[in-house]
């Protein structure tokens, strides 16, 4: 009973780490850009889709899309406001125009947390369920939505492997990650890949947000931690692999998982965090980086 | 037509009748508050909303009350840089401060540095009265404008054996609190009480106030089949609610959910809080005193919303202080305290009288019969319910499909 209660719900946090961390990771791999405002754009979207469900009373479907809506215009916002004019900035040096980025998206990340706390408190909200009720399997009595959010992460991730593998635009997006000079050589704009990768993970963020509001809710001040969580996947699974986060999502999911039922829910993040430093000690580009 | 020099000799006069009318010093009252918190968002409005009234009603001895109001962002840190400012730069005679334990506990000492008196409308952690025990001269200055831990608990026990041991004949519970300064006494209390009134504590669980995910803390309370869950938890509200509600874990949740006491969190929680119960001083459509009611409909038609608890004890706190400065004559420090501790004030959470200073908790309030008694409400379809104590309910107790209980009578 315990070993199937920690096998569901680790795999479906684990599922919504893993969508957590594959934009952020995307980012990184193609553009270079750590954004550390990655965190608030996903509460942002959570926000965005309670706001509309709550208080326009629109229903958890259209409150979802708006959710989604609100993720992909805060992606664009962070790239157009904080990322792109340092990208292009002639008075930063190259060579420093990776801490401005760094500095930038968290000051941004920081104003639209400010901006959500002080339009909707900083109580956590909760998205409408789109799946209601719960469901025994194998004795574990869940709630139907989190077989439903789990479903979700993997078919957005499902997507996201399809599009960078199968399709023209995809292909052009991972040879950018791969060598940005090479890709500007056979014509393709390397700013108009930059614009597809953002839109990929407005998207991701988005609807990352609303599962992750309809399963534990988000607040303000999940701000930090959300970007935390996703910053430490990606390290431990290897910096821009969008694999090596999936598998580290996994591992950190249930590491979690299995300290709350087995030590305790007080100590659930510990033994991930000490995971963490040792990959860092023993492996620094972490489990699947490529540098 | 109007000539612009009468409407200037028009402001003029205006200006010289104002002035006039507020001859003597005004009364500043610093309110520390923590602005994006439910909790805490009704502090300042509420303080404001006070001293308007009094100041229409001619003001203390002829002297204005002005509100100076601090956003401390929840921040201990913020909030000793801002009693600082508040007294030394901004001149307050008091101060208000904050719902949250850690801050008041952090604000404590320079109440009694800078001789200011200085009152919680809404931190319960009994350590801020523990302190004044053991430090009096020096400490004297802060008082307890909300219940402490200890009272809470007991007020708590008194209705679940009114609302749960009697009529369900319920014997086992758990108790569920977040980890924080208010809660160790809260626990202790629990604890203390429980068994006395006949509930069993079978398991004791401290979350982290970090906790996002609930599902293994519930998996544990339900493998032991208590009959109910105590709860203590402030910090967290929105997530466990919810959690319940979405894996229907089908045991009671009873005790203090804090931010089930605003009127806001049946929206937070798309109406998960359904059936929880919850330990108030105050609540929607409640009389507790003939200035509840008054109190909640001139804060509603101003702000717009309903105020939270600290809302209500906050706008007391302005009338209280209003008050100790009459009696004693001014504002000087230790005058102000004398009067305070002689305060036989009936507010919006009633009878509001302070324990003494040979008391373990001197500059608490007083509880019980004749005095505060507390009340015990539950969301009941949208709406905040009073079903605790019999002469001030409004309605029963009514449960979620999810809780299948039996009368004892059946």
């Amino acid at each position: 009973m315990l070993f199937w209660q920690i096998l569901i719900d680790g795999f479906a946090i684990s599922a919504l780490y893993a969508l957590g961390a594959t934009g952020f990771t995307l980012i990184f791999g193609v553009s270079g850009v750590l954004n550390l405002s990655h965190g608030a754009i996903m509460v942002g979207a959570a926000v965005a889709a309670w706001a509309a469900a709550s208080e326009l009373g629109v229903g958890p479907y259209t409150g979802a899309l708006i959710g989604i809506l609100a993720g992909f215009i805060l992606a664009f916002a962070t790239y157009f406001i904080a990322v792109r004019p340092i990208q292009r900035s002639k008075v930063i040096a190259e060579s420093e125009k990776e801490i401005f980025i760094l500095t930038a998206t968290l000051l941004w990340g920081i104003i639209i947390q400010e901006a959500i706390a002080y339009l909707f408190t900083n109580n956590a909200k909760t998205v409408l369920p789109i799946v209601e009720g719960v469901t025994t399997v194998f004795g574990v009595r869940t709630p139907k939505n989190e077989y439903f959010t789990a479903a979700i992460c993997w078919v957005a991730i499902g997507l996201l492997w399809f599009l960078v593998n199968r399709t023209r635009r995809g292909k052009a997006v991972m040879a950018a990650s791969m060598n940005p000079r090479g890709v500007t050589l056979l014509g393709i704009e390397l700013s108009s890949i930059y614009l597809t990768v953002w839109a990929i993970y407005g998207l991701l963020a988005g609807v990352a947000g609303i599962l992750l509001g309809m399963f534990l809710g988000v607040s303000s001040y999940s701000v930090g931690p959300l970007t935390a969580s996703a910053f430490s996947i990606v390290v431990l699974g290897g910096l821009g692999s969008v694999s090596g986060s999936l598998i580290a999502a996994y591992v950190v999911g249930y590491l979690e998982t299995g300290t709350a039922y087995l030590i305790s829910p007080a100590y659930r993040t510990i033994p991930a965090l000490l995971l963490l430093v040792v990959v860092m000690y023993l492996r620094p580009q972490g489990l699947f980086g490529r540098r | 037509m109007i000539s612009l020099k009468s409407i200037l000799l028009a402001s003029c006069a205006a200006v010289l009748v104002s002035s006039a009318a507020w001859a003597a010093d005004p009364i500043r009252i610093g309110v520390i508050a923590e602005a994006q918190a439910v909790a805490g968002s009704s502090i300042a409005p509420a303080a404001q909303l006070a001293a308007e009234e009094i100041n229409a009603k001619g003001g203390v001895d002829g002297r204005k009350i002005e509100i100076v109001v601090y956003d401390n962002h929840s921040s201990s840190a913020e909030s000793v840089r801002a009693f600082q400012r508040a007294v030394s730069e901004d001149k307050v005679n008091a101060v208000i401060a904050s719902y949250i334990s850690e801050v008041v506990l952090a604000l404590e000492p320079w109440a009694g540095r800078l001789k200011t008196l200085m009152i919680t409308p809404g931190a319960a952690s009994d350590v801020i009265t523990q302190n004044i025990a053991k430090n009096y001269d020096q400490l004297k200055y802060t008082f307890h404008g909300y219940l402490t831990s200890t009272s809470l608990a007991g007020l708590v026990c008194d209705a679940a054996k009114d609302l749960l041991v009697e009529p369900y004949k319920m014997k086992t519970a758990v108790i569920m609190s977040e980890d924080a300064a208010w809660t160790t006494p809260l626990d202790a209390g629990y604890e203390k009480c429980l068994p006395e009134i006949g509930l069993k504590v079978v398991d004791h669980i401290r979350m982290s106030p970090d906790t996002t995910d609930f599902t293994p803390i519930f998996n544990k309370i339900e493998a032991l089949k208590p009959d109910v869950m105590i709860t203590g938890i402030s910090h967290v509200g929105t997530q466990p609610t919810v959690q319940w509600k979405s894996q229907q874990v089908p045991i009671p949740m009873f005790g203090i959910s804090s931010q089930a006491t605003n009127s806001t969190f049946w929206k937070d929680t798309n109406g998960a809080v359904e059936g929880v119960f919850y330990n108030a001083v105050s609540g929607p459509g409640v009389a507790v005193t003939p200035k509840t009611l008054p109190f909640v409909e001139a804060y509603q038609k101003k702000f717009g919303n309903f105020p939270s608890y600290a809302g209500y004890t906050s706008y007391d706190d302005v009338y209280m202080i209003a008050d100790a400065i009459h009696r004693a004559g001014g504002t000087d420090p230790d005058k102000m305290v004398d009067a305070m501790e002689a305060t036989d004030y009936v507010g919006t959470i009633g009878r509001i009288a302070f324990k003494p200073k040979s008391d373990p908790n001197p500059h608490a309030l007083r509880t019980g019969k004749g005095y505060i008694t507390g009340l015990m409400l539950q969301w009941q379809s949208g709406k905040q319910v009073n079903v605790w104590p019999k002469e001030l309910a409004a309605g029963t107790t009514s449960w979620p499909s999810f809780i299948k209980l039996k009368a004892a009578s059946n």
